[in-house]
């Protein structure tokens, strides 16, 4: 095994990694502030023709990375409307915000297929980007280090923010929160807006890094393991990153058993584990109760103040 | 002026009823403007996807095909509803229950009939109630909430049917093609003469009547109602939530189950990497579209089932794509979710202050 083939493994789990923790990331957030928003796959895919769409007519990634954004929020705010403006039940909006991202993605992909923009890549000068061993810290897009920077930022926002705190509280105990005078409404509408912001960056990761074009479904499901990446971190934005890393390595295996059609375990197992493994690690984090637990108190319950 | 919204004593019935007709319909209306503003003829993609099934006679067995897993995975999952348990793992328990049918089938060999075919749909029955056994485990040992495993474990069960097909279940003589052999002649579900008909599409109408009589006649049927209005007051009952959880579960995977065993045995005779084709995730439109009632379910059923028809006709005859017909679908959920509020509270209009003070 060289160290050519090293480097290359690496680079490909850092591009496996970085869509699931921008959307894990988001994810996160919403999940904290006590909504459970099952439509991350399709604010991926509208982030993803979003960006795509913006990076065609302007030319310009930066401006296509906020257009993903930008769609993957809007997006975001017809769930928020439905939860948190008529109380309806979260698990289905959510599914129906996957369904209604798949359609309208390859609604608005149909002029935009086969068309290609220039791939997002690294900004660095090439002898830091393109050199042999240095391309590890400086080859990679934009939208990476903009991942791993928005990792401590969650965190000092959840951990040291008033406003994290709030947000915390209100995903913690909803009524107090009310009662003591923040509204709930809005702090979740904040929190689904991000968590539609970020899945939608971590969308065009495909349309504007991996590919760079257009094509429907493209996402292929990551949206549903960076739900799965949020469970298994525990709602800890540290672990979050690692189990992003670990589930990227997990995907480079996949992808490694399919093209070398040959490995001591089907690919199909390493395909399976990210899921598995999120099943058990919520077993654990479920059995010891509320004590040990992070998880958010009103995960996925509607917020009904008696007033 | 400014509107207040009461919580109404009882759930209303007519808002029950009204809501989803009018879901249906404000989705019609809107997908016409929308389709417009995107330089799609609406008016024609909205009546090719709605209405063209439905008036094309020779398309009526292929609504009948669509509408039956739908209805028959919706029935279960509306069950489970009722008692606040999700399982949306729906599609997963649906592959599994397939893939048992198609295990049952090979140990058979060649040799078919009566027997073995109930054997088959038997074998697709407890699989996919097994697979949903695994979160009402996890959620009455753990407490593990449902919705997330029953999801990862979808996920987990499409990597087995690829390594399954793609593996020890090739077709030897499918030129190296991930799927199953065909089926034989004898395992296949009895089919109504000159058509695609099976069998299952006479289950899918029988069992809303089952259902209805379970859930609205029956004690289990009255205990998977009071679990789920009010945990306190079936502890109070008496009722145990967590043999209310398992009840549902299971027969939430052994309705997606079984639709799984009859697709396969009924429609589509092998199972390749394509099997899993969304049935058990539409099937929770169709349950919210049908409001949790076993005939509401029959009549959702087959309004879905027609936009999946209609979607493929207006694909050839406006040229959208495949998936606009996942639009419509989630346009009409959003509609039914949003106006849930209409059937528990009262809007009323209360004139603003300087209005009613002078």
């Amino acid at each position: 095994m060289g160290i050519d083939f090293i480097i290359a493994a690496i680079i490909t789990v850092v591009g496996l990694a970085t869509p699931i923790l921008l959307a894990g990331l988001g994810e996160l957030v919403v999940e904290k502030s006590g909504v459970l928003n099952l439509g991350v796959e399709g604010m991926m895919l509208v982030g993803a023709i979003s960006g795509f769409a913006v990076t065609v007519y302007t030319f310009n990634p930066w401006f296509g990375v906020l257009g993903a954004a930008a769609g993957g929020a809007l997006a975001s705010l017809l769930f928020g409307v439905l939860v948190l403006q008529l109380n309806s039940n979260q698990v289905a909006t959510g599914l129906a915000l996957t369904i209604f991202g798949t359609g309208i993605s390859s609604l608005m992909g149909l002029s935009f297929t086969g068309r290609i923009v220039v791939p997002f890549l690294s900004v660095f000068p090439d002898a830091l980007a393109k050199h042999e061993y240095l391309q590890l810290i400086f080859g990679y897009s934009p939208i990476v280090y903009f991942a791993l920077i928005m990792v401590p930022l969650t965190t000092w926002f959840l951990k040291s923010t008033r406003a994290g705190l709030i947000l915390r509280a209100v995903g913690e105990n909803d009524l107090s929160a009310h009662s003591i005078g923040y509204s709930v409404i809005k702090v979740r509408y904040a929190a689904i807006a991000f968590g539609g912001a970020m899945a939608g960056i971590g969308g065009c990761y495909f349309s504007m890094v991996i590919t760079p074009m257009w094509a429907e479904k493209m996402t292929a499901g990551r949206g549903w393991i960076a739900l799965a990446l949020v469970v298994f971190a525990g709602w800890r934005t540290g672990r979050l990153l690692a189990g992003a890393y670990f589930f990227g390595i997990l995907m480079a295996l996949e992808l490694y058993a399919k093209a070398s059609g040959f490995s001591f375990l089907p690919s199909q197992f390493w395909a399976a584990m990210p899921y598995a493994m999120t099943v058990v690690a919520l077993s654990f984090i479920s059995s010891r109760g509320t004590a040990g637990a992070n998880a958010p108190a009103c995960l996925g319950k509607p917020f009904l103040p008696s007033t | 002026m400014r509107l207040k919204l009461e919580k109404r004593r009882e759930p209303s019935l007519a808002m029950l009823v009204a809501t989803p007709i009018a879901s249906v319909i404000l989705t019609m209306l809107i997908g016409i403007v929308v389709f417009d503003l995107l330089g799609i003829k609406g008016f024609k993609a909205v009546v090719d996807i709605f209405l063209s099934p439905l008036l094309a006679s020779y398309k009526w067995q292929d609504v009948a095909l669509k509408a039956a897993p739908l209805i028959i995975i919706a029935l279960g999952l509306s069950m489970g509803n009722r008692a606040q348990v999700w399982n949306i793992g729906a599609e997963g328990q649906y592959v599994i229950g397939a893939l048992c049918s198609a295990g049952m089938g090979m140990a058979f060999g060649q040799s078919g009939g009566f027997l073995v075919v109930l054997l088959m749909i038997a074998a697709g029955v407890v699989g996919g109630g097994l697979w949903a056994a695994v979160p009402a485990w996890l959620r009455t040992k753990y407490n593990v909430n449902e919705i997330l495993s029953s999801l990862m474990l979808t996920y987990v069960s499409f990597q087995v049917l690829g390594y399954l097909v793609g593996g020890p279940w090739k077709d030897p003589n499918g030129r190296n093609f991930p799927a199953t052999a065909p089926l034989a002649d004898a395992q296949t579900l009895p089919v109504w003469p000159e058509s695609t008909v099976h069998l299952g599409v006479l289950i899918a109408l029988i069992l809303p009547f089952v259902f209805w009589v379970i859930m609205a006649r029956s004690e289990f049927g009255y205990q998977v109602r009071v679990v789920g209005s009010s945990a306190t007051a079936a502890r109070h009952g008496g009722f145990d939530s967590k043999r209310t959880i398992w009840a549902t579960m299971i027969i939430g995977g052994a309705m997606a189950g079984l639709a799984g065993g009859l697709e396969f045995l009924g429609v589509l005779h092998k199972i390749d990497l394509g099997f899993a084709s969304g049935y058990g995730f539409t099937a929770i439109i169709v349950a919210f579209l049908g409001r949790l009632n076993p005939f509401g379910c029959l009549i959702a059923g087959i309004v879905l089932a027609v936009t999946y028809v209609g979607g493929q006709m207006a694909q050839t005859s406006v040229h959208i794509p495949n998936s606009t017909a996942g639009i419509f679908q989630a346009m009409m959920l959003f509609f039914i979710l949003a106006s849930d509020i209409l059937v528990r509270y009262r809007i009323r209009v209360i004139p603003s202050a300087k209005a009613a003070g002078v």
